[in-house]
């Protein structure tokens, strides 16, 4: 388990992280979300101890990171960066070197690693003759290659074309299984989507909200249901409380008003139960008609997004 | 995954040390350098250039002059001398000889009874000086405090040593300065800073460098007597031993001093553009001993301040000792100078190394590189 606690970073008068705090779970993949300069690379390089902390510590295991802790880590940088003439298994298997592997166990890797990332054929070409999606493969075997026991991946999708994603997706998710912590970041909401179990949004340096996806999305998402009946459904509209957001013939979408009681701070909790006003509403339209269809509308992780950014 | 070591955990003790780090950064940075045409190349170069210098004197103008003689009084003189005597008919035929080349200069006997020999010497376009000594007669000379080496080899000493110095610290230093901006500019090295300490980057590089140039210069040092027996130069051989000895060790201290300047010069750039105004500086610190040996190895006060100044002491300093000028201790007092500018160098360097590592953008200034350390 990783722990960023309170980790704040200045660069002159900017403030990039300010009292950062969120974990980072064996296991599960945790998305890392946030708009360009709101503090993701300064975390993730706070984290990898590229760059000092003003204040704030980063726990491995409940102790202080410290240099040999972090050669177990597996990081790969936004800006990415390979020796350009270096052989790309070679390349791979120096790095594992470096994480001090032994000679042979760091070829061996390197070679599995670039064969499951369908780079085998190249592996004894010069980093700088590959294309650059063949080039983001090799620094993701790269993260890799000394079987980290914690990833840190900053933007680890972007450059890669849809195959090359789900062939990434599948080693991360290798790895996540095998119960090592994963933390990227990303922009493209919807891979980040697919992939987290967790999700860190961060706005101008600080943690806007942080949880598993599924908590994310009933906490923040507006509590938004659609409905279904046999005739119209424009008598939704009178129902207090009842913001009609789309209204389709039988078809009704609406958010319940949060304000309105019951129901805890943020409204009716569809997937909870707390709130009965959505069971107010249906009651409603049974009491008019068949319903066909009658649920909450999830949101979308950028809609989350937007919400609490 | 065809491996089993997944089960290891990050909280393990596992990891490189700094030395084992150290070594690995060296040990890329000899494979990498020694696969490059560029450096055979040059190496080749090197060894081209000494056995040229060792043979081709013999081969223009240099070995023993070949002379024309008339007469058997003119070959009784030159009989007691080295040259190689060739008997011609007259002094018409002597002279032809030596306007088609093939004879260096002609003895003839002395006609006009101006000559106290009672031979003349024709030469072509130059005075035959070899030939004219051989047959005069000198006074003896005694020398009060004489030189250990005359001034010729002196020279050519301080130029061989100044020339070795100039060429492995620019062709080096240069390699060392873009090997760092390489690891800048494509950015691999965050990767690095993430897994080793900066300090065993900076190590790798300054000793990878210099063991691959150490490497060269006991090469060709192997080689160089060699070189000078090829082309008969044993006088040459003897004394070039006795100054390769403290040449050595100043070269040694030199070098690895000059290399922390070269790696600071390539930190504060981000781009092998960029390395020319920063590696100014260095470039400069290689040029004094360059020519200031060269210019100034007669003047006797200048050697003496160039033979403790750091950066032209591995050549001033040999040079000296070679000329018989220097104390006995003066070397061991200069080599300390040199081994205390190079610890206080290194510090310096590593702190400006760690400081300006991972500033991108624009040349990063000394004063901030300093300050800045994460």
């Amino acid at each position: 388990m990783l722990q960023v606690r309170s980790v704040s970073r200045s660069f002159g008068e900017l403030r990039a992280v300010d009292d950062v705090s969120f974990d980072v779970a064996p296991g599960r993949m945790t998305g890392f979300v946030g708009a360009n300069g709101s503090g993701k690379t300064t975390t993730m390089r706070i984290i990898l101890g590229v760059l000092a902390a003003d204040s704030g510590t980063v726990l491995w295991e409940n102790r202080e990171v410290t240099q040999t802790v972090r050669q177990r880590f597996g990081y790969m940088p936004e800006e990415r960066g390979l020796y350009p003439k270096m052989k790309a298994a070679e390349q791979v298997a120096y790095l594992g070197r470096l994480h001090g592997m032994e000679r042979a166990a760091a070829e061996r890797n390197a070679a599995a690693l670039l064969e499951q990332l369908g780079l085998a054929e190249r592996a004894d070409d010069p980093v700088e003759q590959l294309s650059l999606g063949n080039q983001q493969r090799v620094q993701i075997a790269a993260a890799l290659v000394h079987d980290p026991g914690l990833l840190i991946l900053d933007e680890p999708f972007s450059g890669l074309d849809p195959l090359a994603i789900e062939i990434v997706l599948s080693v991360l998710r290798d790895r996540a299984s095998r119960g090592v912590p994963v933390l990227f970041s990303s922009h493209q909401l919807d891979v980040v989507e697919r992939l987290c179990d967790d999700l860190v949004i961060i706005a101008a340096g600080a943690v806007a909200a942080s949880g598993s996806r599924d908590e994310l999305r009933r906490q923040f998402g507006p509590s938004r249901f659609q409905l279904v009946v046999d005739d119209d459904a424009g008598w939704v509209r009178d129902v207090p409380g009842v913001r009609l957001v789309e209204l389709d013939g039988p078809r009704a979408v609406f958010d319940l008003d949060e304000e309105s009681p019951p129901g805890d701070a943020y409204g009716a909790a569809p997937a909870g139960g707390a709130g009965d006003r959505d069971q107010a509403v249906l009651q409603a339209a049974l009491q008019r008609g068949p319903v066909r269809s009658y649920g909450p509308v999830v949101p979308s992780l950028s809609e989350i997004f937007k919400e609490v950014v | 995954m065809a491996t089993d070591t997944t089960q290891r955990t990050a909280a393990e003790p596992v990891g490189t040390s700094f030395w084992s780090a150290t070594r690995l950064v060296a040990e890329r940075e000899i494979t990498a350098h020694t696969r490059t045409k560029g450096f055979w190349l040059n190496f080749g170069l090197f060894v081209v250039g000494i056995f040229a210098a060792a043979i081709l004197p013999n081969i223009f103008g240099g070995g023993t002059p070949t002379v024309a003689a008339v007469g058997p009084q003119s070959e009784q003189l030159l009989a007691t001398t080295d040259f190689e005597v060739r008997p011609a008919d007259d002094a018409d035929a002597a002279e032809e000889l030596v306007r088609t080349g093939e004879v260096d200069a002609a003895v003839v006997p002395d006609t006009t009874g101006q000559s106290p020999v009672g031979v003349r010497v024709i030469g072509h376009e130059e005075s035959p000086d070899d030939v004219v000594s051989a047959l005069s007669v000198s006074p003896p000379v005694d020398l009060l405090e004489p030189s250990e080496v005359d001034a010729g080899v002196r020279f050519f000493s301080a130029f061989a040593f100044a020339m070795v110095f100039f060429m492995f610290s620019v062709g080096f230093g240069m390699a060392i300065a873009q090997s760092v901006v390489t690891e800048k500019q494509t950015r691999i090295v965050e990767i690095l800073v993430a897994t080793v300490p900066v300090r065993a980057l900076l190590a790798g590089k300054i000793i990878g460098y210099s063991l691959l140039v150490f490497a060269q210069v006991a090469v060709l040092a192997l080689l160089t007597p060699i070189a000078l027996r090829a082309g008969d130069q044993d006088a040459v051989l003897s004394w070039l031993a006795d100054a390769l000895g403290w040449f050595v060790p100043f070269f040694i201290l030199g070098f690895v001093l000059l290399a922390s300047m070269w790696a600071v010069a390539g930190a504060l750039v981000s781009r092998q553009e960029d390395l020319g105004s920063s590696t100014a500086l260095v470039m400069t610190l290689v040029m004094i001993p360059y020519f200031g040996v060269i210019m100034f190895n007669d003047n006797e006060l200048v050697m003496t301040i160039l033979s403790y100044v750091p950066f032209s002491a591995p050549v001033a300093m040999p040079v000296r000792t070679f000329g018989g000028e220097a104390q006995a201790w003066e070397p061991f007092l200069a080599l300390t100078i040199l081994l205390v500018t190079l610890f206080a160098s290194v510090a310096m360097a590593t702190r400006l190394y760690s400081g300006s590592l991972l500033q991108t953008g624009s040349r990063v200034r000394l004063s901030r590189a300093w300050s800045h350390v994460e």
